[in-house]
């Protein structure tokens, strides 16, 4: 195919790709770009072109190892719905813009940590990106058939790809200062290329399985003549089994770890309930991307079985070996877009590092403490757009000058493991209270280090050649410390086997560092709140403990370089309004404080942010013990605010619920005093109607002010109850007595037949005034035409049950539990609001509760309603 | 003969409702609450309607949204007469399309006055 072709093909790809992130970035509300589906797509950022020809070459030499790579991030995955939603939180909280910041805040605001894991990162990642448009080059030349790499970099297409990939980062990157702000046009244009290249390849799978093929049992049966078979596709015992659990332990922590999966995890996270789709979707996502890999693997292995062809471009090789282009051009395009998806995240996450983490905090922050904020604005993004371009071209030389012939998966496990050595300190940073900065960066050096002994050295000098007897003699000789199997460990595999001594010693020199070296009162401050951060996370700026003396102006002041006076004032006031905070305070207190080093950490970073504030305020040390204790307390002070605030809001509603009760009978009473007042021509007999309605609207008052008494005196309890001895059932016919005349009027029988006589200790007026109160609303409610009221008893244990029952038409389903609501307005309201105040039920609720007893609704079949409450033998 | 219906579930308010514009020689329609309120105006349009808000099953706002949604009964003028008198049920009232928001309790002359001048428009 010619490379003009391939070049036309390709800068139309790019076009629509920036397209996309363009319209994405314009309709950023859209809901196009906003849900589950997008933000589970772009995790699958982890599949690079390394997934892409990698994995397949990898299959096809070792068998079922590459499923591995996939193995950790299935297993890890479910867990997250309460793992990556605690790291979420956390990072939403304090504005969070990279892993680089995450440690570094945890180990209260440490600079030098924060520097030392985006060193670490960009380390273990410029060489990745390397390998990917490694992959770009090999793959452009393979279907454009060129046998030479392009000599001089005028030449070379893939200069020029990156070049783009370096614009489209840098553009769509930096629209925003704050870093942790979420980058919507990049997501939805990665999220696009997930769908692309899961396609193309699952078109390149069927295409080998079913066409190049008959099936998946031909491909096996050819497959399994070959010489190694039986090697390749066994664990291999013991040793083979610990390699595979090292290999997937190793590829769980990078896809929480890597820049580029923290940056889509954690930093473009919009809502937390996405991680609840991810759960399952991402596996799967997963699967299907490996469905076919062993398929092409093993039909690679035999078609070229006598040619020498590299297996990691089997799946560009297999079409085109055919004579089938168009396909071998789906299959570049594919592998083309899971390399361009890995750059540019990778290239973003790191600048942000860079510029966040190293560059701002070493360099620039006497500078940003005089400028202005549209200058300030404009250098904090130059200085991650120069980071991006530099991390591009350095990726990009890195590749031209190592011959990098070794299979695309070993750097890619390169990376991962020098990855791995962040886990130690941010995995046991959101648990373990007392892990130390110090323990922190001594770990992550020994980590470093052992790597490079074990793996970067010898992979070096086994990749370029070079003759050396330090791989098969070990340093100076010393059989003991031979690179691949130190300490005489013969067990592993070279990756595994350095990411297992590598992690053990930077392990045990973190646990050992934390405990012996006690951290600052900052980092214990920012222990408690990431470990315990369901607890403290309703405290937002209370968390945060801090002593000393600070001008409200001088903060303002520093917040104002960075974000225009505008945006300081509005922020500040949406402070002072959410925190109650009198405006016109000169002095900062703590919250002012964290708050305003939150609002500059996406900028500039946790440390330079902290560093800026602490240079104008005055701070007093505090003891680890005190820390605490204010902590504590500020946590018990905020939990019994909720209560009162709830309360309050109760205590709100029934007062406009009591309002409107109390409106309606006056609302009656003035409109007919009115009418009698103003016109003298009323006859005597609508004068006498008038009349009569207004003593009863009068009345109605006065029921609901008694009422409303006897609720507030049985609530706080001033009500004394007079216990006394009674027998049950004659305090039932009381009852009776008082409203038979009700009863009789509706033709209503009552039947008593189930009451016994028992002696209970209780207050008899009360207990009459809910049983009244219940048997005029079963008389009011029971059957029109047949009415009928049973009252029964039935004594258990240690109490009594008392029911009362009528045959209407019941209480709806909704309503059985809200009936016994103060100002309870059922929408059967008719029937229900000519007598009753809306408190009889609440009432009665009360009386019942301070007699230790229970009341309840149920509904009756075929229908009727049934009330039950009941009284205990003995009241405490 | 201008027609008014009274909608409302307290039946001493409804009764001196009734009495005032019968005596202002009004038709008088009276429903206890939205759904009877909805019956009566397919059957009958009126002229203007009182509405109370805090009904049994069909509150006085989906009576209001209900007359909205018909070209011709949406001519009808409403004034909402209730006891709900917070500023955000008055802005939900007159946005919803209400000509006049009346507070209970309420003076019988203004109200009184206030039909007379929607009428008159």
């Amino acid at each position: 195919m010619s490379s003009f072709l391939v070049i036309f093909v390709i800068l139309i790809y790019l076009a629509v790709i920036f397209y996309v992130a363009y319209w994405a970035e314009k309709n950023s509300k859209s809901k196009w770009v906003n849900n589950p589906y997008v933000y589970t797509l772009s995790l699958a950022v982890y599949c690079t072109a390394w997934t892409y020809y990698g994995s397949v070459g990898l299959a096809a030499t070792s068998g079922l190892k590459f499923l591995t790579i996939y193995l950790g991030p299935v297993i890890i995955i479910p867990a997250w719905i309460i793992l990556m939603r605690k790291i979420i939180r956390i990072s939403k909280a304090n504005k969070i813009s990279s892993l680089a910041d995450f440690i570094s805040l945890r180990y209260g605001n440490n600079r030098f940590l924060g520097a030392l894991v985006t060193i670490i990162c960009v380390l273990a990642i410029v060489p990745y990106i390397s390998l990917q448009l490694k992959a770009i080059s090999e793959t452009f030349n393979v279907i454009t058939k060129h046998k030479i790499i392009a000599n001089s970099i005028i030449n070379d297409t893939t200069f020029y790809i990156a070049l783009l990939l370096a614009v489209f980062a840098a553009f769509f990157g930096t629209q925003h200062t704050d870093a942790s702000e979420r980058h919507k046009g990049i997501i939805t244009a990665v999220a696009l290329e997930s769908v692309i290249k899961l396609v193309f390849f699952l078109v390149i799978g069927v295409y080998v399985t079913f066409y190049l093929f008959n099936g998946p049992s031909d491909i096996y049966e050819q497959a399994s003549v070959l010489p190694n078979f039986e090697l390749q596709q066994t664990i291999n015992g013991l040793e083979g089994g610990f390699n595979w659990f090292f290999l997937s332990m190793l590829s769980m922590i990078a896809i929480m770890l890597l820049p580029r999966q923290f940056q889509v995890t954690v930093v473009e996270n919009d809502r937390e309930k996405y991680l609840k789709k991810v759960t399952w979707l991402f596996p799967l996502y997963l699967l299907l991307f490996n469905i076919f890999v062993i398929f092409i693997a093993w039909g690679g292995n035999i078609i070229f079985q006598n040619q020498q062809v590299d297996a990691d471009l089997f799946t560009l090789m297999l079409p085109l070996n055919q004579g089938h282009e168009i396909l071998a051009l789906i299959v570049f395009l594919g592998g083309f877009s899971a390399a361009i998806s890995m750059v540019v995240i990778s290239t973003l996450a790191l600048s942000t590092m860079l510029s966040n983490n190293l560059i701002i905090p070493y360099g620039f922050l006497t500078k940003y403490s005089k400028g202005k904020s549209t200058e300030n604005a404009e250098s904090i993004k130059n200085i991650r757009r120069i980071a991006i371009f530099s991390l591009i071209i350095l990726a990009y030389f890195f590749y031209r000058s190592f011959t990098l012939n070794r299979s695309l998966v070993s750097i890619g496990l390169i990376s991962f493991v020098i990855i791995a050595q962040l886990a130690p300190s941010f995995f046991g940073g959101l648990f373990w209270r007392r892990a130390s900065s110090k323990g922190a960066i001594y770990g992550i050096i020994i980590g470093f280090f052992i790597t490079v002994y074990t793996l970067i050295i010898p992979f070096t000098i086994d990749s370029q050649l070079l003759s050396t007897s330090f791989v098969n003699e070990g340093i100076f000789g010393v059989e003991f410390l031979k690179p691949y199997e130190l300490f005489g460990l013969q067990l592993f595999e070279p990756v595994p086997h350095a990411f297992f001594w590598s992690l053990f010693f930077n392990l045990l020199v973190y646990m050992i560092s934390s405990v012996s070296f006690v951290g600052n009162y900052r980092e214990r401050n920012f222990a408690e709140m990431f470990v315990d951060s369901t607890k403290y996370a309703e405290l937002n700026e209370d968390g945060y403990v801090w002593k000393g003396e600070a001008y409200v102006r001088d903060i303002k002041d520093v917040l104002t370089r960075f974000l225009g006076e505008k945006r300081t004032e509005r922020a500040l006031n949406l402070f002072y309004i959410k925190n109650n905070i009198n405006k016109k305070t000169p002095y900062a207190d703590a919250r002012l404080v964290s708050f305003s080093e939150k609002l500059l950490t996406g900028s500039i970073g946790s440390a330079s942010s902290r560093i800026l504030i602490s240079s104008v305020v005055k701070e007093e040390e505090i003891s680890l013990p005190e820390v605490l204790n204010i902590l504590d307390e500020t946590q018990k002070a905020k939990a019994s605010n909720k209560e009162l605030k709830e309360r309050d809001k109760q205590k709100d509603a029934f007062l406009d619920t009591v309002a409107h009760e109390l409106k309606t009978p006056i609302t009656s009473i003035r409109a007919l005093s009115e009418i009698l007042l103003d016109d003298d021509e009323v006859d005597v007999d609508t004068k006498k109607q008038f009349l009569t309605s207004i003593l009863s609207e009068s009345q109605r008052v006065s029921r609901l002010i008694n009422n409303i008494l006897d609720i507030e005196k049985l609530a706080s309890g001033k009500d004394v109850l007079v216990l006394e001895e009674h027998a049950i059932n004659s305090t039932i016919d009381k009852s009776i007595a008082a409203i038979n005349q009700l009863a009789s009027n509706k033709g209503i029988q009552f039947n008593t037949k189930g009451v016994s006589k028992l002696k209970l200790i209780y207050d008899e007026d009360r207990i009459q005034q809910v049983l009244i109160n219940l048997f005029s609303n079963a008389i009011k409610f029971s059957n029109n035409e047949k009415g009928q009221v049973s009252v029964f008893t039935i004594k258990s244990d240690n109490k009594v049950e008392i029911t009362v029952e009528d045959n209407g038409k019941g209480i709806d389903e909704n309503d059985l539990l809200s009936i016994f609501d103060k100002f309870y307005q059922s929408n059967n309201q008719t029937i229900l609001k000519p007598v009753g105040s809306g408190l009889g039920l609440a009432i009665s609720k009360q009386i019942i509760e301070s007699h230790n007893g229970k009341i309840w609704a149920e509904n009756r079949k075929p229908q009727g309603a049934k009330i039950t409450f009941t009284l205990p033998f003995k009241i405490e | 003969m201008k027609k008014i219906l009274i909608v409302d579930d307290e039946p001493n308010i409804v009764m001196s409702l009734e009495y005032i514009f019968k005596k202002e020689s009004f038709e008088v329609f009276i429903a206890r609450d939205g759904a009877e309120a909805i019956e009566i105006v397919e059957d009958d349009i009126p002229d203007i309607i009182i509405l109370d808000i805090m009904m049994p099953n069909v509150d006085g706002f989906q009576v209001l949204k209900y007359l909205k949604k018909s070209e011709v009964l949406s001519k009808i003028k409403v004034i909402f007469l209730s006891a709900k008198n917070k500023a955000s049920d008055i802005e939900l009232g007159l946005k919803l399309g209400a000509d006049k928001y009346v507070s209970k309790p309420f003076s019988t002359k203004k109200l009184v006055k206030e039909v007379h001048l929607l009428l008159n428009k």
